[in-house]
């Protein structure tokens, strides 16, 4: 279906009106205008993340601080709601204003979720569960593809976390994305703290999904906080609450991710009690440690052959 | 293609369509498809999503309306916010555009109505909102107007700035606006009738405050009428209306980005 394939693609002969900052073995986090006097009072190192939705507008102040930060950083744009994993079609509407913003600021990395947050004309601002099966397979699949065509680049799709499972489900999550990934051509954006998330609440192995996963294909991976409730038996279910320290257990499989499939760019998510800029630097920094440790180690196995 | 698309829609649109009912209407059950892991029951994990839902558009409600919140106090107001999100909505996946029927859902919430001045509050909070992610423009200059001829003055039109707003309110909504949007004192207010002006000339929103007449002019010029015509609707509203004030006025706010020709 689509030829746009190339994970990291930029069309080499249009002239850039921003640096084309690379991207590969850094880490970074989410921008908060809150922190903006903190991160512009000393030089930083890495990237930043958007949600693509807030800089939907017309004008003002939003457009002058992004344009700031992609003079000085690479960008990953990231989509909240395109509402991929929904049965109705693609939003025209919001497609074209991701297009517009995918071509004003030539961002490093693009990524939208499997999950839906749209039906029929209600918005629900949240990132909505999908059966996995061969409807909703085909329905992601061309979604992507008509994302991808537009904007033309692939993208990258987030592994969502879940709290239900659906009765029609028929294949596993890893095998979906997979399929996903083959039919449309589009990256990954591993998301480790969903994965965590998800295997406490639907009982899995998270070093097994893990080792499953198609790492290869992951463009780039999210680590962010989660909190604690319960089920209706009492058991522990975790929420993607992005309001915290990333969890020890998500440090340790991040690690295990990158010590097999070597660094990956890789953003500390945090969208809610947000910290001072200092805590959310040092989590970025924390991450670097890792990425620089296996940087290390992959250019070692390549030199030795 | 397109019969692909719309077949296909149909086909697998229940699991949607199941879930999506029950996330703004807490007495519905939980969808029949929807199960726990194992043996586990959903009825709590679904209502992670109800609760993500409603919450999260309750705190954009929050967001957009401060002043309105300080007013009524963080608990009536989510409560009142509660109602509206699940009676209205959201219809964009853009956050910043939603809550423009909350200022008339205020007007007719009944537990609201010893607050008469709190839609007003609101409308104008919804209006700096719009002015700060309206479109850049430039704002007319006083030399631009200074060279047109006098004696056609009167017949001239100007072309509103996208993020110029006029709100008027039969109560100090200006008032409690600008002494609720922070966390500053609270002191009296005089219950008198206010008209309020929002520009965003620049990068900053300007919030002011319009001397008599002054609004009926603003809305006037920016409905497309000339500066005669503006003028003397002004003068009709209020025997004091300043018109050279209200023109240096509105060209240091940035009410307007140019202007038209005098044929309209």
């Amino acid at each position: 279906m689509a030829d746009v394939i190339h994970i990291d693609g930029r069309d080499p002969t249009r002239d850039l009106q921003f640096p084309a900052y690379p991207v590969s073995g850094l880490s970074g986090t989410s921008l908060k205008h809150e922190h903006l006097p903190a991160i512009e009072a000393e030089p930083q190192v890495g990237y930043f993340e958007v949600h693509a939705e807030n800089y939907m507008t017309s004008g003002g102040p939003p457009h002058r601080v992004l344009e700031r930060i992609r003079r000085d950083f690479p960008l990953s744009l990231h989509g909240v709601c395109m509402s991929i994993g929904g049965p109705q079609p693609i939003d025209r509407l919001h497609l074209e204003r991701f297009r517009r913003l995918v071509e004003r600021y030539e961002p490093a990395l693009v990524s939208e979720h499997l999950a839906w947050s749209t039906h029929q004309e209600v918005f629900f601002n949240d990132l909505l569960p999908l059966p996995y099966n061969e409807t909703t397979l085909a329905h992601v699949a061309r979604h992507i593809d008509e994302v991808q065509q537009a904007i033309g680049r692939p993208i990258l799709l987030e592994n969502p976390s879940s709290y239900v499972a659906f009765s029609d489900t028929t294949m596993s999550e890893i095998d979906f994305i997979r399929a996903v990934a083959r039919r449309s051509g589009c990256g990954l954006l591993l998301d480790v703290n969903n994965v965590a998330v998800s295997a406490v609440n639907q009982g899995f192995s998270p070093v097994q999904y893990l080792s499953e996963f198609p790492l290869e294909l992951v463009g780039e991976i999210h680590l962010a906080g989660h909190a604690p409730q319960v089920d209706d038996e009492g058991g522990l279910l975790l929420i993607d609450s992005h309001d915290r320290a990333v969890a020890d257990e998500v440090w340790d499989l991040y690690e295990k991710v990158i010590g097999s499939r070597g660094p990956a760019p890789t953003l500390i998510e945090w969208d809610s009690d947000l910290p001072e800029w200092s805590v959310l630097r040092s989590e970025a920094a924390a991450a670097q440690r890792i990425l620089d440790k296996y940087a290390v180690a992959t250019e070692r196995a390549r030199a030795l052959g | 293609m397109r019969s692909a698309e719309d077949h296909s829609t149909r086909r697998s649109s229940t699991f949607a369509a199941d879930f999506a009912p029950g996330l703004t209407d807490p007495g519905r059950p939980t969808p029949p498809n929807v199960i726990g892991p194992g043996s586990k029951k959903a009825g709590k994990r679904y209502d992670v999503y109800r609760n993500n839902v409603t919450v999260s558009l309750i705190d954009a409600l929050a967001a957009i309306f401060p002043a309105t919140q300080r007013l009524t106090g963080v608990e009536f107001f989510r409560a009142m916010a509660r109602f509206h999100v699940r009676a209205c909505p959201p219809h964009s996946p853009l956050l910043f555009e939603y809550g423009r029927d909350f200022p008339a859902f205020i007007s007719a919430y009944e537990y609201a109505r010893e607050l008469p001045y709190l839609a007003d509050v609101a409308r104008l909070e919804r209006a700096w909102l719009d002015a700060y992610h309206a479109a850049d423009a430039l704002t007319l200059s006083s030399q631009a107007l200074a060279a047109i001829p006098p004696e056609t003055l009167g017949d001239i039109r100007f072309q509103a700035h996208p993020a110029a707003r006029v709100v008027r309110s039969l109560f100090p909504a200006l008032s409690l606006f600008v002494m609720n949007r922070g966390d500053g004192p609270i002191g009296q207010v005089e219950f008198a009738p206010e008209d309020a002006l929002v520009t965003r000339p620049d990068a900053e929103v300007f919030v002011r405050s319009l001397p008599p007449g002054g609004a009926v002019f603003l809305k006037a010029l920016v409905d497309g009428q000339t500066l005669d015509q503006a003028a003397n609707e002004a003068f009709d509203a209020s025997e004091s209306f300043d018109l050279p004030g209200n023109i240096a006025g509105m060209i240091e706010a940035g009410v307007f980005v140019a202007i038209s020709s005098g044929d309209h």
